[in-house]
């Protein structure tokens, strides 16, 4: 049976999620266990898929914006283990100084603008990101992505019209895990297919499992190529799941664990793992190779982020203006 | 009877006792009834008055707020709950465009008695964007009122107050650090009038004013004081707008000098603002500079060293008591 990608694609998925999953349960367990990360932590874990497939259908150039649950994306992106690690223990070598912590991955030269906060935020600044590369004049797109529970707020719609009144090249990408906190999809709207908010606008409209590397990547491009020739925007909807709670303070009592374990039962990197074995890419040897590969980048992250120095104080007042110069008032 | 409840049961039992009472109060925001609250403060609420009173909202700050304003415009009395006041910044074009002008536009024909709340200020490693301190932002916007508590006996009644007898819109701002503290709360119910300070601590070297968890660092810095020989009295605002500088006042011209501390970024802050009034209305019985400790004139940052650095602790505190009391050391 013929793959739909090839050998190094597939080979690339596993050990992006991987390095991601692996990257994400080590934080977690340094957050849990030993207090070294604080803070609001939010786990990917369960959505990698989605991280694997967007960067096969995307160039380097292209931007990613994304919210708070950020580490993921932030990895593919190429942001080094490292200096994420590092970030997440608040340390000066970190991809924001220390500065951000979790909720806040930048890698302004892999070209992920974060890393936001404030729910829906970022639909808008990610429509101002695309209006920037049309102005310029590149075929670079963006990939802004948000929750189900983002879907809510106005921000949304005012965006989805400016992007469509000018055919911004941006890819609006609701990762819908059926989760806002605690909140499921049907107690925040009548209209739980979210995909079809774009109708409104005549945005094209799309919704796929976000499970699936392929099913990804294939839906991804098929935007991603409108958006470079012009076409403007689209309104993609992707099915996915997050095992863990919100963050690492929710008790998670609005699901029940049956609902958990059958998504689990869909991993996606047990996906792209049995592919990669059923067409004999690689053994179970090779995988366990790059396992080990990934584990050692992941200790090594820790090492990295624990021999690391914390920011010097002075950087309190540092990174608020480009202003070299500018009078802070100092009691 | 005394009992000792958690911040966040007095927070409860305020709204709660005003719904028994009321009909037309009930509670809204994000979290707020299956979830039982995100930082639990209407635990059991929706069980008791179920979902007509106890409304879950979705992620859509400006729409619920809207919603509340113009529900209080129409005969009810709201509160709607903010996961955290630094999402109300989406709100805040209702808050500050329509909740506040109402009766002003109106002519005073129509009112908003409404009350918004919610946890304020900074966290813990929470980073730039969940960590602000809105009171003195709020505080400038004249048609409303800014509560800003600091324990849970205050908390209970001004809450109440707020909701069943202030006709205008009142912002109370809380602290997520705050709603486990416990202390004595009576089983009767009572009321706290907006507007007055109070008298935490007597003292008579130097006054200290502060207000929500920074009286944490002003009693503490007190308590260290006092191990100098240095008797500070210090004044729990309770409520930024309006500003009760009567009290303050009345304390300086007993000790002469006067220390703020706040979690506000120094520009046009609240201590701003009392300094200036204090100088005014007391010039002559000041015998050194107001000082102040404000948080860091910058977004917070995340790394735990630079939280630290930010934010006014007791050490500092001293340090500038001590440098109004001319003392050396
Ligand atoms: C404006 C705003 N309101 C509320 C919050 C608190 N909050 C943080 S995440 C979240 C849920 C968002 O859910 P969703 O958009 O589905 O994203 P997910 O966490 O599932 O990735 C809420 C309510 C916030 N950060 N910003
Ligand atoms: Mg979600």
């Amino acid at each position: 049976m013929a793959t739909k990608f090839s050998k190094e694609t597939y080979l690339y998925w596993y050990e992006l999620m991987q390095l991601i999953r692996q990257f994400e349960l080590m934080a977690e367990e340094k957050y849990k266990m030993e207090g070294k990360i604080r803070g609001f932590f939010h786990a990917y874990v369960g959505q990698e898929a989605i991280a694997a497939g967007c960067m096969t259908a995307t160039r380097a150039e292209d931007l990613f914006i994304t919210a708070y649950r950020d580490h993921g994306l932030a990895l593919a992106k190429g942001i080094s283990a490292d200096s994420c690690m590092a970030e997440l223990y608040g340390k000066a070598t970190g991809c924001a100084k220390g500065k951000g912590g979790s909720m806040h991955f930048f890698g302004k030269k892999e070209n992920f603008y974060g890393g936001h906060g404030i729910v829906g935020a970022q639909i808008g600044t990610g429509t101002g990101l695309a209006f920037a590369e049309k102005y310029r004049g590149t075929d670079n797109v963006v990939l802004c992505y948000f929750g189900d529970g983002a879907a809510r707020q106005g921000i949304l719609h005012e965006s989805f019209n400016l992007a469509m009144l000018w055919k911004l090249p941006v890819i609006y990408i609701c990762e819908n895990n059926n989760y806002a906190m605690g909140t499921s999809v049907e107690r925040t709207s009548n209209v739980t297919d979210i995909y079809k908010l774009a109708d409104a606008y005549e945005m094209p409209a799309d919704m796929f499992d976000g499970m699936s590397a392929e099913t990804v990547h294939e839906g991804i491009s098929r935007a991603v190529k409108r958006a470079r020739e012009g076409g403007g925007p689209t309104l993609i909807e992707i099915k996915t799941y997050r095992y863990k709670g919100h963050s690492i303070s929710d008790p998670q009592k609005y699901r029940t664990k049956e609902e958990v374990e059958e998504y689990r039962s869909k991993d996606p990197i047990a996906q792209v793992m049995h592919t990669i074995l059923e067409n004999k890419f690689a053994t179970e040897e090779d995988l366990k190779v790059i396992d080990e590969r990934i584990d050692a980048v992941v200790n090594n992250s820790v090492k990295f982020a624990e021999e690391s120095p914390w920011p010097d104080d002075s950087e309190v007042l540092k990174d608020i203006y480009v202003d070299q110069n500018y009078p802070f008032i100092v009691d | 009877m005394a009992r000792t409840i958690a911040f966040r049961e007095a927070l409860r039992e305020a709204m709660s006792e005003e719904m028994r009472r009321d009909e037309r109060v009930f509670l809204m925001g994000e979290e707020v009834a299956e979830y039982n609250g995100a930082y639990k403060v209407s635990q059991g609420m929706l069980a008791e008055f179920g979902p007509k009173r106890v409304i879950d909202t979705p992620i859509a700050e400006l729409g619920f707020t809207a919603v509340g304003v113009g529900a209080a415009q129409n005969g009810l009395r709201p509160v709607v709950e903010f996961m955290t006041w630094n999402f109300a910044v989406l709100a805040l074009d209702q808050i500050l465009n329509t909740a506040s002008k109402m009766l002003a536009m109106s002519g005073g024909q129509i009112s908003c008695p409404i009350v918004f709340r919610g946890g304020n200020g900074s966290a813990g490693q929470l980073g730039a964007q969940h960590s602000t301190a809105f009171e003195a932002l709020y505080a400038n916007i004249p048609g409303i009122k800014v509560v800003s508590p600091s324990n849970p006996y205050d908390a209970k009644g001004l809450l109440k107050q707020a909701i069943r007898y202030e006709e205008d819109p009142v912002m109370f701002m809380e602290s997520e650090q705050m709603y486990g503290d416990k202390m004595e709360v009576p089983e009767e119910e009572y009321y706290i009038e907006l507007g007055k300070a109070d008298v935490k601590r007597a003292g008579t070297d130097v006054t200290i004013v502060s207000f929500n968890k920074m009286m944490k660092v002003a009693l503490g810095a007190a308590a260290e004081l006092e191990k100098e020989g240095v008797s500070a009295e210090v004044i729990d605002l309770r409520s930024i707008r309006p500003l009760d500088w009567q009290t303050i006042l009345e304390s300086v011209k007993k000790t002469n000098r006067l220390v703020i501390v706040e979690e506000q970024w120094p520009f046009a802050s609240v201590s701003s603002e009392i300094a200036y009034r204090i100088q005014k209305e007391g010039f002559d019985y000041l015998d050194a500079p107001i000082r102040r400790i404000t948080a860091a004139d910058a977004p917070l940052h995340y790394a735990p060293n630079l939280v630290a650095a930010a934010l006014p602790n007791v050490e500092r505190t001293v340090k500038i008591v001590k440098e109004v009391m001319y003392t050396k050391k």
